[in-house]
């Protein structure tokens, strides 16, 4: 589903991506884990077609397909979907019909007939109960005074509406209270099936103990220094980053 | 960039002009013209001579080029506007369907009642009759002055007088034509009335008048829209509109104003220097609802002299400038009677080298115990060119008096983008969200049919402004 080859990438003129190979099939999930600013926010900016971040070398096939000849809302209308570790605030739209425009784009973009009022509301309302977000949720302004907490589930809430095929959620986990975190976990299990697959940007293992990886890589200075199971994540919540790294050294 | 202006077009019908130039013969022809009762000539006249001896007005943040006033023809008309007594000529009727402007009535009283002026004359007034059975006067001006002289002598200039400034003496030397309206005591105007300004001739100035009286307990909703065909010249459309809202009547006044905004390099394009100004008795409201898109250049403070005790006045505005557009608008509140409240919420967006200013005063006066106000204005920059600014003037002379204001400006950033983006929208949908979202504690003021409208013309304004 994505390969990612000897990827290279810089920010301004520092380099922040050092040579990234990254191959993630359907069903799978890989956790990416590593220290801040490793360069695993910025991974995950290529793969969604953030601009700012300019590729010196190396390739990403999608599905068989150069993403590097797609454009942002391209590759979101082809199923690649970012958690955003800080969502973004948009006074006086409400999520409602933010879902609304944002499910029909990508409908128009994949030929598809637009969605109906009643399967709309029927999509919304089965998705926000998993969640238990409230009703009204819909009727607020995107992100706009939401908590830490339910912007983080609002990306996920988003995520289950529009059921993309490849998703990369970065810190989902970060500001959330345990209670919030298992019921995102919930989520994700409910969400993943063996034609999509995740990639979760973390720096705790924490979220792993809910959602079981395939892989787990770790991600240090701006490359995957060692890929191992869900044991790895284990290993390096005990020992932290700095023993791993001079073991491998 | 001018994808944005559709209404473009010039209509080719045979004009009369008057020659180019002011003058006390000008303006003794127009009010020849307009058949007028000596007492409105004498206005004119006394409007003239203020104006003679008045300087251009320099404060505003606004590059004016010099208008020689000399160059602009006072008067223009079709000259056969009528086929018979009942029918219009079929060019301006062709008009105004292009427009979308619906000239003709339907049996019962449906949408909206339409006062159509087209240079500086009134073509027709839509639902007049049925109006009249309930006592309501929606007429041109012109008109009214001849029909109505009591409520003309009695508030014609008695809130904005003729010497109130440099543009409003013009208009009140030579104003054409533009709407009347009285709603008798305790009466609903049960349809929104509108006026819908047309220029068609080249070089000509029009001078729009209109005096809006919602008597007792009367309610009225009013809208004006505008637009003028693509003329490589400047034209000037200095217009003076007066509200009066006695003792517990309620007054909405919506404009959408499309005027012909010059093209991307800033060439031609209307200046629409305008003087608007409502007063409030006891318990009576005034809310002024803007939607400013056109014009190169736009002058502008909708304004509420709250008199009465307990009154309300509201300003609600979105202006947005495009290319070389200049637009310095805003609003006054003047607090003059007890408990009397203001709110002001102002939204510009600005875009390519346009300059975008907002200018308010809020004045409470030694008696105006309890007075209350609230200010919100917010900036939009697209783009790196071009400019906002806010000129928010407060005086208080009353301690008991509370006055808020909160101010913000910000650019629509690309990570925003880059988040719609991502969830599938592509930049130009995702702006338009974005500025919906931005305009729409303005919009849900005005009628639902109008709010429609005006969203539509915000995103046409803005079709590719970012690259």
């Amino acid at each position: 589903m994505l390969e990612i080859k000897r990827l290279k990438a810089v920010v301004g003129d520092k380099e922040i991506l050092k040579g990234v190979d990254l191959t993630v099939k359907r069903g799978e999930v890989h956790a990416i884990m590593g220290p801040n600013g490793s360069g695993k926010s910025t991974l995950a900016g290529v793969i969604a077609g953030k601009p700012n971040i300019q590729v010196i070398e190396g390739s990403i096939l999608y599905e068989g397909e150069n993403l590097f000849n797609m454009s942002a809302e391209e590759r979101a209308q082809k199923g690649i979907f970012l958690g955003f570790q800080y969502p973004y605030e948009i006074q006086g739209v409400s999520m409602l019909n933010f879902l609304k425009t944002s499910i029909n784009h990508i409908k128009k973009a994949n030929n598809s007939p637009t969605i109906s009022i009643v399967s709309l509301a029927n999509l919304l309302d089965e998705k926000r109960k998993i969640l238990k977000l409230s009703e009204d949720f819909l009727k607020r302004s995107v992100n706009v005074g939401f908590s830490g907490g339910e912007k983080k589930k609002n990306e996920i809430y988003q995520m289950l509406v529009l059921n993309p095929k490849l998703v990369i959620l970065d810190e989902i986990d970060s500001g959330l209270d345990i209670d919030a975190l298992k019921l995102v976990a919930e989520a994700l299990n409910i969400f993943k099936n063996e034609n999509n697959a995740l990639i979760l940007i973390t720096h705790y293992q924490r979220l792993l103990n809910f959602i079981t990886p395939n892989y787990v890589h770790i991600f240090v200075n701006g490359k995957i220094i060692k890929t191992g199971d869900k044991d790895l994540a284990l290993e390096l919540e005990e020992k932290g980053y700095e023993e791993i790294l001079s073991a491998i050294e | 960039m001018d994808v944005g202006y559709k209404y473009g077009f010039r209509t080719e019908i045979e004009t009369e002009y008057f020659p180019q130039g002011l003058n006390e013969e000008i303006i003794k022809k127009i009010s020849h013209k307009k058949n007028e009762p000596e007492y409105i000539l004498d206005f004119r006249l006394r409007a003239y001579e203020a104006w003679k001896r008045k300087p251009l007005p320099t404060w505003s943040n606004l590059k004016i080029p010099l208008i020689n006033f000399q160059d602009i023809i006072y008067y223009a008309e079709p000259k056969k506007r009528y086929e018979s007594s009942d029918k219009i000529s079929p060019e301006i009727l062709e008009t105004f369907n292009k427009l979308g402007i619906p000239l003709e009535e339907k049996k019962e009283m449906l949408g909206y009642a339409v006062d159509a002026v087209f240079d500086s004359v009134s073509i027709k007034t839509t639902y007049k009759e049925q109006l009249k059975e309930m006592g309501i006067i929606f007429c041109s001006i012109s008109e009214a002055i001849r029909e109505y002289p009591e409520l003309i002598k009695k508030y014609l200039g008695s809130v904005v007088p003729p010497t109130d400034n440099f543009y409003a003496a013009l208009n009140s030397a030579v104003f054409s034509d533009g709407t009347f309206v009285y709603v008798p005591k305790n009466t609903k105007c049960p349809i929104e009335l509108t006026t819908y300004f047309r220029i068609n001739a080249y070089n000509i100035g029009q001078f729009e008048r209109t005096l809006i009286i919602a008597d007792e307990g009367a309610y009225v909703s009013y809208m004006e829209g505008c637009t003028a065909p693509i003329y490589d010249e400047n034209q000037l459309h200095a217009a003076v509109v007066e509200l009066i809202a006695l003792p517990n009547a309620e007054i909405k006044y919506s404009t959408i104003q499309n005027w012909y905004p010059g093209n991307e390099k800033g060439i031609g394009g209307i200046f629409n220097l305008v003087t608007k100004r409502g007063i409030c008795y006891e318990n009576a409201k005034i809310t002024w609802i803007q939607v400013e898109t056109g014009s190169a250049i736009t002058w502008k403070y909708p304004s509420c002299i709250l008199k009465g005790d307990n009154s309300i006045g509201e300003f609600f505005s979105v202006a947005l400038t495009n290319n070389y557009q200049q637009a310095d608008t805003g609003t006054k509140m003047i607090h003059i009677g007890k408990n009397t409240r203001s709110k002001i919420t102002s939204k510009s967006i600005a875009s390519g080298y346009s300059n975008n200013t907002f200018r308010s005063l809020v004045k409470v006066m030694k008696n105006a115990d309890y007075a209350r106000n609230h200010t919100q204005c917010e900036s939009l920059l697209i783009g790196d060119k071009c400019h906002t600014h806010t000129f928010p003037n407060i005086i208080i002379e009353n301690y008991t008096s509370v006055c808020e204001h909160e101010a913000t400006a910000t650019k629509i950033n690309e990570d925003l983008l880059f988040y719609c983006n991502q969830r599938g929208l592509d930049t130009e949908t995702a702006i338009n969200l974005i500025i919906s979202g931005y305009v729409r504690d303005v919009l849900i003021n005005l009628p639902l049919e109008f709010a429609v409208e005006a969203q539509k013309l915000l995103e046409l304004k803005l079709t590719g402004s970012i690259g």
